[in-house]
């Protein structure tokens, strides 16, 4: 395994710190000034979460899914980077997972006049979550690096499998949960047609999420890798 | 590239399909050789489903009409949980003596063991409910017998064993493995029960084919990747 | 018949095996000798497949693992440290069940055979839960032998053993080399190895510390010789 010095922190990355802030600032000006208000039926202002709703729910996914792709290559090719990479993944996931919940509770509180219901959605997407703590959980009940490396993919391959059926599960069951992009049940409520500045912001709103997702990984892979390297050092020295 | 001990190649493993087949046939064999010795396991299993179906008769006060639309539910419920005292069972029986060292030594590729191990589970599911139902069905004078809802209970069983085989193997070898299992275990399984409370329910309310579909789809889909992605990672659980 | 190029084995952070070059003819009967804690065990489940080496290279019975690891397990014989029974079964239902493992032909007489030799026969039917260590002992080499491997990997098989029991063992090992099969037994018991080995590696601290004939063993100074060996590997593994 490369590299024994604990590395300075990249240029790039603060760069990129410096840059993911920016847009996110950008991102809720547009968010909160540039795009123009739904209809009341959609909420009115309270619609204006979509866009941080949406942001975070595809990322998340995302991330859950490059999680187990990592997994994946660490199965056939046991390097510790994959392993690292897959945990600071799953980590990502959950807070943006978690926020794309929580701001779907704050808009259907004013439309659907309750924080919760039991929708085929809402359900999935919980399932998504709960089976990513699990996976820490799982990490955690293992001593043996290599072992917790080896089940921690497994388990997100497996795990991952929940968010794929997260997204078809419009198709299998009705739901009242709106469907602004795709086909689905137009009657369902809160539903509402984007208009091109809403688009626009939505665009925006994506990117920047994923940037500032990208330096959070980038962060919380650092941190991991300067873990494996105190272990590494720890090893030689019980030699 | 890495490759599990005893890997899936064909070359090595075409004559030997007689050789693989005798040995999921051994483990299930032996399986129930042991349960049927002390019967330990079954016992336990059914007074467990009793219990939580009079649990919920009490928690719910489920009334006569209520209980028809929600035995679906009550009945995967406690599947589910009986479910993980089977699972457990059976991977600890193999940590006494370290009996699981001894199934890695067969001469075969060892997702034979999963498929044993996965196969007599659900065998200890389905006798489990095989003993639930007609007492359910008694006590709350709800007609259970139905074609489909057995469908639907095969299905389940196999997918909830499928699944639970391979993360049993895993939560064995990990700390506090009791509680760990249905942490792990139910939200992989959530779609699974949801699809069978589905298509059960609907299928005792006597709907259409085309209504219960989707989640017969469902099931037959877990029913057919779970026991995959068990063929491919149960070598990589048990290796050492 | 054994080979074994540049082996290592970590556990997590613990390196237990490393350089081991070890080679064992067809028909030769060698005895890993080393202290407890020495890597033995270890050593010897890695050849036996159910471990899988982190450096190195393993052929056994002219397979090379991981490839081709589940041939070679037709051909090995492995007993560890515990004897990978199951406790509510029978010793005949344990023999049986090993028996269908390893598709071995017309297993009644030779299971008849076995539990006639080490002893077993009027105890047969009863569970091993109520066997003695000895016999518990006792069943597991007889498993370890049902399909006549070419190959036998043991682990302390004397321990629990009475005398009378140590004497048939010997006597079995030493006929079973003389008719070709490979023996490798590890123990920590000079006694063991003076009596059995045609030839001793002497494993400590993780690394093959000697390597002496049968000439050398018979001679008062064995006892010294192998101590003085031990405090060099000892002190060669102190220099990080």
């Amino acid at each position: 395994m490369a590299s024994n010095s604990v590395q300075p922190k990249p240029r790039l990355l603060s760069a990129l710190d410096l840059t993911s802030v920016v847009l996110m600032l950008a991102a809720t000006w547009m968010v909160f000034f540039y795009a123009p208000s739904a209809q009341p039926e959609a909420g009115g202002e309270a619609q204006r979460i979509f866009y941080f709703h949406v942001s975070t729910g595809w990322i998340g996914m995302a991330a859950f899914i490059s999680a187990a792709v990592a997994g994946v290559v660490y199965l056939i090719r046991p390097n510790r980077k994959w392993d690292v990479f897959s945990v600071a993944a799953v980590e990502i996931g959950l807070v943006y997972s978690f926020i794309n919940i929580a701001t779907g509770s704050i808009w259907a509180r004013p439309v659907w006049n309750t924080w919760w219901t039991w929708d085929p959605r809402l359900v999935t997407a919980t399932v998504m979550q709960l089976t990513f703590l699990a996976y820490l959980l799982l990490r955690q009940s293992i001593e043996d690096p290599e072992r917790r490396a080896r089940f921690g993919a497994i388990y997100a391959i497996l795990g991952s499998l929940t968010v794929p059926l997260t997204y078809l599960s419009i198709r299998i069951w009705r739901t009242i949960h709106p469907v602004v992009i795709g086909s689905g049940d137009p009657s369902a409520q809160g539903t509402f047609d984007m208009t091109p500045l809403m688009l626009q912001t939505l665009l925006f709103s994506l990117l920047a999420f994923t940037v500032f997702g990208l330096t959070l990984l980038w962060h919380r892979v650092r941190l991991g890798w300067l873990g494996e390297q105190v272990e590494q050092l720890r090893l030689k020295a019980m030699r | 590239m890495i490759e599990p001990y005893g890997a899936h190649s064909l070359a090595a493993n075409m004559p030997r399909a007689s050789a693989y087949l005798a040995v999921v046939g051994a483990i299930v064999r032996k399986d129930l050789a042991v349960e049927w010795r002390s019967r330990q396991l079954l016992a336990s299993m059914l007074v467990f489903a009793l219990l939580v179906i009079l649990i919920f008769n009490f928690a719910l006060e489920l009334d006569a009409a209520a209980r028809s639309e929600l035995s679906a539910g009550v009945l995967w419920a406690t599947f589910a949980f009986a479910g993980t005292l089977g699972l457990n069972r059976s991977m600890a029986m193999e940590n006494d003596s370290r009996a699981l060292d001894g199934l890695l030594l067969a001469p075969v590729d060892r997702s034979a063991i999963y498929f044993g191990k996965a196969l007599a589970n659900v065998s200890f599911m389905l006798l489990v409910a095989l003993f639930t139902l007609p007492v359910y069905s008694i006590l709350y004078n709800v007609d259970l017998f139905n074609a489909g809802l057995l469908l639907v209970l095969v299905l389940g069983a196999w997918g909830y064993s499928a699944i639970g085989t391979l993360l049993a193997a895993m939560a064995m070898q990990a700390r506090s493995r009791e509680v760990l299992l249905p942490v792990l275990l139910f939200p992989l399984l959530l779609p699974v029960l949801i699809a069978a409370v589905r298509a059960s329910g609907f299928f005792l309310e006597g709907l259409a084919l085309a209504y219960i579909w989707p989640s017969l789809n469902l099931l037959i889909v877990y029913a057919v990747t779970m026991p995959a992605l068990g063929y491919m990672f149960f070598d990589f659980i048990v290796e050492e | 018949m054994i080979a074994a190029r540049g082996l290592g084995k970590r556990f997590g952070y613990r390196l237990v095996l490393e350089s081991v070059n070890l080679k064992v003819n067809p028909g030769e009967l060698v005895v890993l000798l080393g202290p407890n804690g020495a890597g033995k065990s270890t050593l010897l489940r890695i050849l036996a497949s159910l471990s899988r080496p982190t450096f190195g290279e393993v052929e056994v019975a002219g397979s090379r693992f991981p490839q081709q690891a589940a041939a070679a397990r037709a051909q090995i014989g492995f007993l560890g440290h515990k004897p990978m029974l199951h406790e509510d079964l029978s010793a005949r239902q344990n023999l049986i069940f090993y028996a269908s493992l390893y598709g071995v032909k017309r297993p009644d007489a030779r299971i008849k055979e076995l539990l006639n030799l080490f002893d077993l026969d009027p105890r047969r039917h009863e569970p091993v839960r109520t066997f003695s260590r000895g016999m518990q002992q006792r069943l597991a080499v007889a498993r370890a032998m049902l399909h006549r491997p070419k190959v036998l990997l043991l682990d302390e098989p004397h321990s629990g053993l009475d005398r009378e029991a140590i004497t048939i063992l010997d006597g079995l090992l030493r006929d079973l080399a003389k008719k070709g099969t490979t023996i490798l037994l590890a123990t920590h018991d000079l006694q063991v190895a003076q009596r059995l080995a045609q030839r001793v590696e002497v494993l400590a601290a993780g690394r093959l510390a000697a390597s002496w004939r049968r000439r050398q063993l018979a001679s008062r100074q064995f006892p010294s010789l192998y101590d003085r060996a031990l405090r060099r590997a000892q002190l060669g593994g102190q220099h990080a």
